[in-house]
């Protein structure tokens, strides 16, 4: 799997008010901007609807805080935080 | 003509092929968001949305059954509640059915009699394979005709993926991939359809450590078994009237499927850290919306369907394997019988792991499905190979505490009978998914191993501390 | 020389389909869609055999294969595992797409949740590029309906310019139009040309620049600019996948 684990990397991503998408607070909605991934876990994403520029909010956490469950087009979709933290958004 | 065609466009693309298209992720992003944008624009002019007032139930479910309070004391209630309902539900059919069945009998030895058939004859086929026959049908068929539709109805119903969105956690923990929440409900109710589960899972290597630790998921056969030793040796029995408290044998099912969850996810640290070491796959679950059952025909459907497998399986393996033990019980080798030769062979093992040397022999004997090993054991601490009649349990916690068990044996018996290597159809099964023979008969010699392991223990431990 | 896609296309792929065709006249067709779209209930209501449909993701993970009759013609009904989309390389993914693009069906059943309709669109609009003979089954509208989503789907139709069935597959709904709407295209009533996608400039020129190069075998009996979008794209199974074909071709010609 390819992510981007170093931490510095993504802060370089992120200007203005970019953050993680792991860092969308619940009920809150954000606009994607990036997906840090390459290869087959972007390819992954993309087929999920996690597209650059559409939307994406924040259904609710589990009991444990992890995963999270993501509204993305409708569908009620889960992710790990460790995942989440390869898309970049800005909240709306 | 033609043929020339074919390989200079061949050799072109080749070229194509190798030459890395530059780009060729933007290209891909923009082909994909091309797609979207598309449907995008056709949902939008084709979809209405009409009532925003309607109430959304499955985001109101979902925050009861999810949330951090009370999300998991519903998923064991709701366990609890699967199990006593199977437990409770199964009393009036298991006593019917026993009268039906040992009724018929009388009138079968009635017939073997008149016809002046051998003695050893009536023994095989009546008191061997018809006995355990009737015994399997009537105490393990209304527990499995009762668990396998409510399940089917959980499923249906769409809260399964919430188990794995709730347990994804300690999973992730442990190295391993949420959906094996799903593969181990699955193991429920058979173990070998658990292993057929686990393809959901898509990283071999999740999907094996799914696949091997199913086993500590005690399926639809081992539950009458635990449900019978738990209601005698901490159900209360004795204590009042001959019938168990529904409530303790629940308690203790539960229990004891705490302790299968639990033995699953050190199971799978413990393989992810070592033989099966590798990185965590992608982890993405769809939560998808509640769906209305439709009961009755599940219900149906899932009855029917589950009776037959039981009948299926109790006239091609319990019948048999009824008809082996009593011929064990009842050949003669020197002044004893094959039974207890062998039985006295394992003792010695047996009592160092706090069982005995006929309960070894059940547990191999009971290879084949998992709901004969108590019938077998019954046979073989019955004289003569006989058969206990399902009376009440009162009559079974007798023979056993007869034959010396103590609560510890109680609590070892159900313990192996929890971590013990998988039934041959599981084993098969797992052999035909992985595509081996290295697979199975590694879980084979995990599982036995980790069951001795735990009950030697226990039995270590009881010893040293002078409990009985 | 006797070459058709039909014995060539098939009988490289039939082992890992395990096609059990009754006969040679017994028409193929692909069941596609998202996971839990209802799709296992339609292949039971159309085939009868007995499966369990689960409310729960990825639970079709095997290729089911059930046949029925209609107007004394025999169907094979193919069911592809669920998939959000045929482009990603998930061994499932692979296998749908590689079925409906190699194993050559006659035509392909989409099935569609019409509570979330976009994300169900998706996969319909890939399948509609790579084959003409889609038809899009608008499932589960008692639920849409119960949440006040309402569709409109003869403009659906319309616009993806492929029969669109709305149907409550559980109870049967929409399925006698759905087997007749079969029957019409298999008796060639109906010809179906699916709204195709345009993808920006360069892209597009990409694609004839490729499609053009492909070999004339392909060309000819696989869809062209399907798969030179998946080359552009650069995924590595589409590639393999024609290589073999590309093998198996020369090799049965240089026989001849």
């Amino acid at each position: 799997m390819e992510t981007y684990n170093n931490v510095s990397i993504r802060f370089n991503q992120l200007k203005n008010e970019n953050i993680l998408l792991d860092q969308l607070p619940v009920g809150k909605t954000a606009r994607i901007k990036e997906i840090l991934n390459r290869g087959i876990c972007r390819r992954r994403f993309l087929d999920l609807g996690l597209i650059p520029n559409s939307l994406v909010s924040v259904e609710r956490l589990s009991p444990s805080g992890n995963p999270i469950a993501f509204n993305i087009r409708g569908s009620i979709i889960a992710l790990r935080r460790e995942e989440a933290q390869n898309i970049v958004v800005k909240p709306i | 003509m033609e043929h020339n065609k074919n390989i200079s466009n061949k050799s072109n693309l080749e070229k194509l092929i190798s030459i890395k298209i530059e780009d060729s992720e933007a290209l891909g992003d923009s082909i994909v968001a091309t797609i979207y944008e598309k449907a995008e624009n056709i949902a939008k002019s084709v979809v209405s949305v009409n009532d925003k007032r309607k109430v959304n139930w499955d985001r109101r479910l979902d925050d009861v059954l999810t949330s951090k309070i009370t999300g998991y004391p519903i998923m064991l209630l709701l366990l609890g509640i699967i199990f006593w309902i199977t437990i409770e539900g199964a009393n009036y059919p298991s006593q019917l059915l026993s009268n039906i069945l040992f009724g018929f009998e009388n009138k079968l030895s009635s017939f073997f009699f008149y016809i002046n058939a051998p003695d050893w004859l009536h023994g095989l086929l009546i008191q061997g394979m018809y006995r355990t026959l009737a015994w399997v049908i009537a105490v393990m068929l209304p527990p499995m005709a009762i668990f396998f539709p409510l399940f089917t109805l959980l499923e249906d119903l769409g809260y399964l993926p919430r188990i794995a969105f709730n347990l994804d956690n300690a999973f992730r923990k442990a190295g391993t991939h949420g959906k094996q929440a799903l593969t181990m409900s699955m193991g429920f109710g058979c173990n070998a359809a658990g292993i057929v589960a686990c393809r959901i899972i898509d990283s071999p290597r999740e999907r094996l450590i799914a696949m091997i630790t199913n086993n500590f998921v005690p399926c639809n056969g081992r539950f009458p078994t635990l449900i019978a030793i738990s209601a005698i040796f901490f159900g209360g029995i004795g204590l009042a009237s001959g019938k168990p408290s529904s409530i303790l044998a629940t308690l203790s099912v539960v229990f004891m499927i705490l302790i299968g969850i639990i033995a699953t996810i050190a199971v799978s640290k413990f393989l992810s850290s070592t033989v099966l070491k590798g990185v965590p796959s992608t982890f993405s679950l769809e939560l998808p919306p509640y769906r209305r059952p439709q009961i009755s025909k599940i219900l149906v459907r899932s009855l029917l369907d589950r009776t037959l497998f039981v009948l299926v399986r109790a006239i091609v393996v319990a019948a048999p394997a009824g008809a082996i033990t009593w011929l064990f019980a009842n050949i003669m080798v020197g002044d004893n019988t094959l039974l207890n030769l062998c039985s006295g062979f394992l003792d010695p093992f047996g009592k160092l792991i706090g069982l005995d040397g006929f309960i070894i022999m059940a547990f191999i004997l009971g290879l084949p499905a998992n709901e004969i090993v108590l019938p077998i054991l019954i046979m073989s601490y019955m004289s003569q190979g006989a058969m206990l009649e399902f009376d009440n349990l009162q009559t079974l916690k007798n023979l056993l505490v007869n034959n010396g068990w103590t609560w510890i044996t109680g609590l070892n018996f159900m313990l192996f009978s929890l971590l013990h290597f998988p039934c041959a159809t599981t084993l098969m099964t797992m052999g035909k998914e992985s595509n081996g023979l290295k697979w199975p008969i590694f879980t084979f010699i995990l599982t036995t191993g980790i069951a001795i392991a735990v009950t030697f223990t226990i039995k270590t431990l009881s010893t040293i501390l002078g409990l009985v | 020389m006797g070459l058709t896609s039909q014995s060539s296309g098939l009988s490289l792929l039939k082992d890992k389909y395990n096609l059990s065709k009754k006969s040679e006249d017994q028409i193929v067709i692909a069941l596609a869609g998202n996971p839990n779209t209802g799709k296992s209930t339609l292949f039971n209501y159309l085939t009868g055999l007995n499966q369990h449909t689960g409310n729960w993701p990825g639970k079709t993970v095997t290729n089911a294969q059930g046949s029925f009759k209609h107007k004394d013609k025999e169907y094979l009904l193919v069911d592809l595992p669920g998939t959000y989309s045929i482009l990603a390389s998930s061994q499932e993914e692979e296998v749908a797409r590689d079925f409906i693009c190699f194993g050559n069906p006659k035509l392909t059943i989409v099935i569609a949740d019409a509570t979330c309709l976009e994300r169900n669109l998706n996969l319909a609009l890939q399948i509609m590029e790579l084959t003409d003979n889609v038809i899009l089954c608008l499932n589960l509208i008692d639920e849409a309906t119960r949440k006040g989503i309402i569709i409109d789907a003869s403009k659906l139709e319309k616009d993806l310019k492929i029969p669109v069935i709305p149907m409550v597959a559980r109870d049967g709904v929409g399925v006698d139009l759905l087997k007749e709407t079969i029957d019409m295209i298999v008796e060639g009533n109906l010809g179906i040309s699916p709204l195709k996608i345009i993808y920006k400039d360069r892209i597009e020129a990409l694609v004839s620049e490729i499609a053009n190069s492909l070999p004339e075998y392909i060309k000819e009996n696989y869809n062209a600019r399907w798969i030179a979008l998946r080359i552009i794209d650069g995924d590595s199974s589409i590639l393999k996948s024609i290589q073999e074909i590309i093998r198996a071709n020369l090799y049965i010609e240089a026989e001849v």
